[in-house]
């Protein structure tokens, strides 16, 4: 499928939810370009490329992580494979079937992904888990992770054929350390086995259901944890993954059904995603294909995000609590009221009125707390915008009072590329044009129509902890990459992003 | 507790209405918050409050000061406040517009200086704070001043031992204020508020070598009024390394 494909099936998708639920304001969004893949690897980066290699030589790369292409057959192709970046070599992990459980997994390695890149060539690495047929495991899906704390290397793999099993690899050549090891066994009743550590837990990611059945697939990624890399991985239930558990990470949701081969995407700076196939994407004919979404950490385990839907938000500081506003003169919702007589002492349309403190039902009534009776509509800009300068207005911040100057809308911008799992984002104040950018000295102005300049993209990702942060594509003058950032209760500037700080984590909520 | 920005007690009383079971409780909790003094901040009195020396303020006793541990400035010159209404962004602005006097956004005045503003005569004082804010309700209540509806103009000099780039100013007044450095209009908060520590932020600024001039506007409606100014680093941590002073101490 191609780019302009996938934006007019999106849009056309788009158009007939609009027409059909008025009151559904976004839509998911899926990578763009070609994403076809079944049983994708761990994404890694590589001479400033993404790529992912599935199930029978088929490769994926991208050069932003939002719209990707088919890549090139690497040197061995086989079952779902992994790959991890150590030193200066990518090795990959694939297996294939000699028989209905009697398999192999293969290292090869090369020193660059790009294959127009000096050093591109695969060398093989040979043999580094095997099953016999016989015993109770199949060595194919391998999963391979770096311990953060040792340096030590381990593969997992494993399918629904018995066990997923445990071995220990030598990380300076990517081979079996010590083939006469018996492998451990971590799992049962899963595949697709993957496992990443955090703050002081191996986490065991696996696959549970049935793949390749289409919107049929049960697929779904299950997980437990453990202190140790060799196990036990229990679920939150206590019960052992040797024993089925597993606690839910990711299954069918929205237009895309089954889950599979979970696959950490770090970009560090506290943010995280993972990738996934989809065995059935309704909106490309129940096709199988590639994902990334944001990972979270919640009460101890990842949880599952999504990327930033389509809408209008408030958009307020974690750490201040006021809200991003255009800079101008706030009017209250419903009109400025006169306290104590004038549109606030009148009669409500329930025709109560006995005072401040007793309310008629539907407001109304006379007094302090009354209300002006009736239902006040909210607020838009057509309402108030009349009052608005012309031209580049300052951006700021206050107490979110439901006004029109404190409401913006989030909408995709195509063809303007984007990043890992969505595409860039205009900004604009809900009702208007009027656009959120960085201006040159690394601050914030509102400027009167979108033009679709870099300083007026936004690149908008979830951080771990579920706080949003948000970029400019560019600053003009400047390369330094800089996020949103709440310097004082009512100014918002922009600044290099600081990772261990609230200023620049901010929440995005229905206005 | 609310603070009652534009009621007066009698509004209050009107508006509770037809007398039911839950107005006479309010009106009878009000009552006798006001007589008790619950509510902390209370409608503008109709006269100047009666006079209560500023327990915060104290005269200066050096020529230069340092700012605080967390970088407070705690050293400025205040105005006797000057009459203003309304807290909106539109009306604060062309409040701290008007020319009250001359040399109003230029000159740095003195302790002891007076100026003319609508016939009376208004005096400059310098204080230090024992606090992180300037308690401007001390200030004007100690001089048996009006504390509600008014302008106070404040002054200050900031002496910096060399140029400083990418440093912010970082106010939080009760209730709008307006902020110049070296005359350029760098920060503004507006509407009825509290004071908040680097409420108002600037844009990155430059302060110059030597004397740089923080001028600032506070408009009170009623209750307490108070203001805090310091400035942040590159890296939004408080500046320190320069120091306040406000001329020749005259009285």
């Amino acid at each position: 499928m191609g780019k302009a494909m996938s934006w007019n099936h999106k849009l056309r998708w788009f158009s007939l939810l609009s027409g059909a639920i008025l009151a559904l304001a976004s839509i998911a969004f899926a990578l763009d370009g070609q994403v076809g893949i079944h049983d994708p690897s761990t994404i890694v980066q590589s001479d400033g490329k993404f790529y992912t290699y599935g199930t029978g030589g088929s490769a994926l790369v991208s050069d932003d992580g939002w719209t990707w292409r088919r890549g090139v057959t690497p040197g061995r192709t086989g079952l779902a494979p992994d790959v991890i970046h150590i030193g200066d070599r990518y090795y990959m992990y694939v297996a294939a079937n000699s028989g209905v459980t009697k398999a192999a997994v293969n290292m090869i390695w090369s020193k660059t992904l790009d294959p127009n890149a000096p050093g591109y060539k695969w060398e093989e690495g040979g043999v580094v888990a095997s099953s016999d047929g016989i015993e109770d495991a199949n060595a194919i899906d391998p999963g391979v992770l770096l311990d953060p704390n040792d340096g030590k290397l381990w593969l997992v793999y494993g399918s629904y054929f018995g066990y997923i099993r445990l071995v220990e690899l030598d990380p300076k050549t990517g081979q079996r350390r010590n083939p006469n090891d018996q492998p451990r066994n971590l799992a049962i009743n899963c595949e697709a086995a993957d496992m990443i550590f955090h703050e002081g837990w191996y986490y065991l990611l696996a696959t549970h259901g049935s793949c390749c059945r289409g919107a049929e697939s049960g697929y779904q990624i299950r997980m437990g944890r453990s202190r140790k890399v060799t196990g036990p991985f229990i679920d939150h239930q206590g019960i052992d993954m040797l024993q089925g558990g597993g606690k839910l990470f990711l299954g069918s949701g929205g237009r895309v059904v089954g889950a599979g081969h979970f696959g950490l995407l770090d970009l560090g700076n506290g943010v995280q995603k993972f990738s996934t196939h989809f065995e059935a994407d309704l909106d490309r004919g129940g096709a199988s294909v590639l994902d990334i979404r944001p990972l979270l950490w919640k009460d101890g385990w990842p949880a599952a995000s999504e990327n930033l839907k389509e809408g209008t938000y408030e958009i307020e500081s974690a750490r201040t609590g006021t809200a991003l506003e255009l800079a101008v003169e706030g009017m209250p919702v419903g009109g400025r009221v006169a306290r104590g007589g004038g549109r606030g002492g009148g009669r409500g349309a329930a025709g109560g009125g006995r005072g401040a403190a007793d309310v008629a039902p539907g407001g109304g009534g006379r007094g302090l707390f009354a209300g002006q009776g009736g239902v006040i509509p909210s607020q838009d800009a057509a309402q108030v915008s009349m009052n608005w300068p012309a031209g580049n207005i300052g951006a700021r911040m206050g107490v979110y009072l439901l006004q029109a100057q404190q409401k913006w809308t989030i909408a995709a911008v195509p063809n303007a590329g984007g990043y890992p799992g969505s595409p860039y984002f205009k900004i604009t104040v809900a009702g208007t044009d009027r656009a959120l950018a960085a201006s040159a000295d690394s601050e914030l102005v509102v400027v009167p129509a979108f033009t679709g300049a870099a300083e007026q993209l936004w690149r908008i990702e979830q951080l771990t902890d579920g706080t949003w942060r948000i970029m400019p594509k560019s600053v003009p003058d400047s390369k330094e990459p800089v996020a949103l950032s709440a310097v004082g209760s009512s100014f918002a500037t922009l600044s290099k992003f600081e990772p261990g700080s609230d200023k620049q984590r901010w929440l995005l909520k229905t206005p | 507790m609310m603070k009652f920005t534009e009621l007066t007690l009698v509004n209050v009383l009107r508006n509770l209405g037809r007398p039911s079971r839950g107005a006479s409780t309010l009106t009878a909790f009000l009552v006798v918050a006001f007589a008790s003094g619950i509510v902390a901040q209370g409608p503008p009195p109709a006269a100047p409050p009666p006079v209560v020396p500023a327990s915060t303020l104290i005269a200066p006793a050096t020529p230069e000061k340092v700012p605080d541990a967390a970088g407070f400035i705690q050293r400025w010159l205040l105005l006797e406040p000057i009459d203003a209404n309304g807290l909106t962004d539109s009306v604060v602005q062309a409040a701290v517009k008007k020319e009250y006097f001359p040399s109003q956004f230029t000159a740095v005045p003195h302790d002891g200086d007076k100026v003319t503003v609508g016939g009376a005569e208004l005096t400059w004082h310098a204080v230090d704070t024992k606090n992180y804010n300037i308690n401007l309700f001390h200030f004007a209540r100690s001089l048996g001043k009006n504390t509600s509806n008014v302008l106070f103009w404040v002054v200050t000099v900031v002496n910096s031992p060399q140029e400083m780039h990418n440093v912010r100013l970082a106010i939080g007044s009760n209730a709008a204020s307006v902020w110049w450095i070296n005359g350029v209009e760098v920060a503004g908060i507006y509407g009825d508020r509290q004071t908040v520590i680097d409420d108002g932020v600037s844009k990155r600024l430059t302060l110059k070598k030597g004397q740089n001039v923080v001028r600032g506007a506070v408009v009170n409606a009623g209750g307490a009024t108070d203001f805090c100014v310091r400035f942040l680093d590159a890296d939004d941590k408080p500046l320190k390394g320069f120091t306040v002073s406000v001329g020749s101490v005259r009285k």
